[in-house]
């Protein structure tokens, strides 16, 4: 039984954010020149150099909206429905996409979130729990 | 920086034609001729004038030197000429262009095409996975649309009846518009009623999704005198701003790329909020609306509820939009019959007509609020 979303389209970088994911971790790339940035590429979008290194989040961040899917735009969402996707800011300052592990109607601005590695499927998500 | 304000008034759209809206199951190419055929007609000028052809990229299909093929189906062989992806403020943009390449000499007479088969051909671009964050279940420009929405009610209070008050407008004034798509009026318990899609966005805070195609002719009101064109309507000014794909990416989520292009549309066009008759805004969803009108200074950040409350965008109200019924009741087309609508304003033969509308704002924008761009026409 299909248990993932489609393929992903990972490059090398992709990999090790992803491989780190695996082992419970989530990283942010940290440029010399001070940026930090996700998702993963190979340029620092601020001084466009490649001066950069893998960080360890600490894990902890504020969640800034969120939708909640009624209807599923891929099959492998159908019984899910209805699901959250989430914006969340680590406070190290990147933001991201993912989900929060709660109860849709739990959901308030600014909420306090901590990152929780979730195993689903071959794959390792980075998703959040409100801090309570 | 200033635009270039000597153009104002100077350039022209001579000419609009459109196909019919809806489920049409036909091939792009045979639209956009369609649609040619009619703005040239309408301009009153045959084919052998025109030395630009600039085209959007259909999202139903991407094609090769897909412009290329637009202008052989037309007959034609342009000096300038291609197909713009740049999602839906290309149509604006490419007038832009076309007036910007007449004014240095490279071109005369340009005809700016759009045409997309969406509804019988594939959706798949509108519902698409959004990068590798499909893993979380994140796919569609509905979803991205919503996550603004929600930030913009968390930041500002934004009520329902914000959000209702521009599908009411626009299904109301479509109704009234014979080549609408969905000529169904929608009341406040209707919408309130409408499904969740993607929370907070309800089934009717959404366009539909269409085939067709629009077309218009661009030259130089000079030339458009020459040519004894019937019915040309002055371009007074345009702008454009692009952020980034990613919304993470984002300082805020809560205001547009409509700041910087409707800064520089007013500026060039010489003209305020307070000179604006009527306006045709991008409403793929009722957030576009809310936000562009903010981002356009109709009304400060955060205060939109207030302005389009009682029927204020409605004809006879403080500032009518989407006369035709925009990308939510007219055709989903991403903006250009909302360029035709404002040419058809200025002109005087709306359906739905603002008495007397001298000055018509417009805008376009594309992906999710990646793109915008504005076009000011006015009876100059």
């Amino acid at each position: 039984m299909a248990t993932t979303a489609p393929a992903l389209e990972l490059d090398k970088i992709d990999e090790a954010y992803w491989a780190a994911l695996a082992e419970g971790r989530l990283t942010l790339q940290r440029c010399e020149c001070g940026e930090r940035f996700m998702p993963p590429r190979a340029a620092c979008p601020a001084c466009l150099g490649a001066r950069w290194a893998w960080e360890t989040a600490e894990g902890g961040g504020r969640l800034k909206s969120w939708v909640v899917y009624h209807v599923a735009f891929h099959e492998t969402f159908r019984d899910r429905v209805p699901y959250n996707v989430a914006l969340v800011e680590l406070d190290e300052g990147p933001r991201m996409i993912t989900n929060i592990v709660a109860d849709n109607a739990l959901l308030t601005a600014e909420a306090r979130v901590r990152f929780v590695a979730t195993r689903e499927g071959d794959r390792t998500l980075a998703r959040f729990e409100l801090v309570t | 920086m200033t635009p270039d304000k000597s153009l104002r008034g100077r350039y022209v759209i001579a000419g609009i034609g459109a196909t019919a809206f809806g489920k049409l199951g036909r091939d792009t190419l045979s639209l956009h001729v369609e649609a040619c055929a009619k703005a040239l007609a309408d301009a009153g000028i045959g084919k052998d004038v025109i030395d630009a052809v600039f085209v959007k990229a259909p999202t139903s299909s991407k094609e090769f030197m897909y412009g290329q093929r637009v202008a052989q189906a037309l007959g034609l062989a342009p000096r300038w000429g291609g197909a713009w992806d740049q999602g839906g403020a290309a149509n604006i943009t490419l007038i832009a262009f076309a007036i910007m390449a007449i004014e240095h000499g490279q071109c005369e007479v340009a005809l700016v095409s759009y045409a997309d088969n969406p509804r019988s051909g594939s959706r798949g671009f509108y519902e698409r996975a959004r990068g590798n964050d499909s893993a979380y279940g994140w796919f569609a420009a509905m979803g991205g649309y919503g996550m603004i929405q929600r930030r913009h009610m968390i930041e500002h209070g934004t009520p329902a009846e914000a959000f209702g008050a521009v599908a009411i407008a626009a299904r109301r004034h479509g109704a009234q518009n014979p080549h609408a798509q969905l000529r169904k009026p929608l009341s406040w318990d209707e919408y309130r009623a409408s499904p969740l899609l993607v929370d907070p966005i309800h089934r009717d805070d959404a366009c539909l999704l269409s085939d067709g195609a629009g077309a218009v002719v661009v030259m130089s009101a000079e030339r458009a005198r020459q040519l004894r064109v019937p019915a040309a309507v002055p371009v007074l000014g345009f702008g454009a701003g692009q952020t980034t794909c990613d919304l993470t990416l984002r300082e805020s989520l809560t205001s547009t790329e409509a700041v910087r292009s409707g800064r520089t549309a007013f500026e060039m066009a010489g003209v305020t909020v307070s000179d604006v008759d009527v306006a045709q805004l991008y409403d793929c969803f009722t957030i576009t609306v809310l936000m562009t009108l903010e981002d356009y200074g109709f009304c400060a950040k955060g205060r939109v509820a207030e302005y389009v409350a009682d029927g204020a965008l409605e004809i006879g109200g403080r500032l009518p939009i989407n006369t035709s019924g925009g990308l939510l009741s007219e055709t989903g087309m991403p903006g250009m019959q909302l360029i035709h609508e404002g040419v058809r304003q200025i002109r005087g033969t709306a359906t739905v007509q603002v008495a007397g509308a001298d000055v018509c704002v417009m805008s376009n924008q594309g992906g999710v609020m990646h793109t915008h761009a504005t076009l000011i026409v006015g009876s100059s």
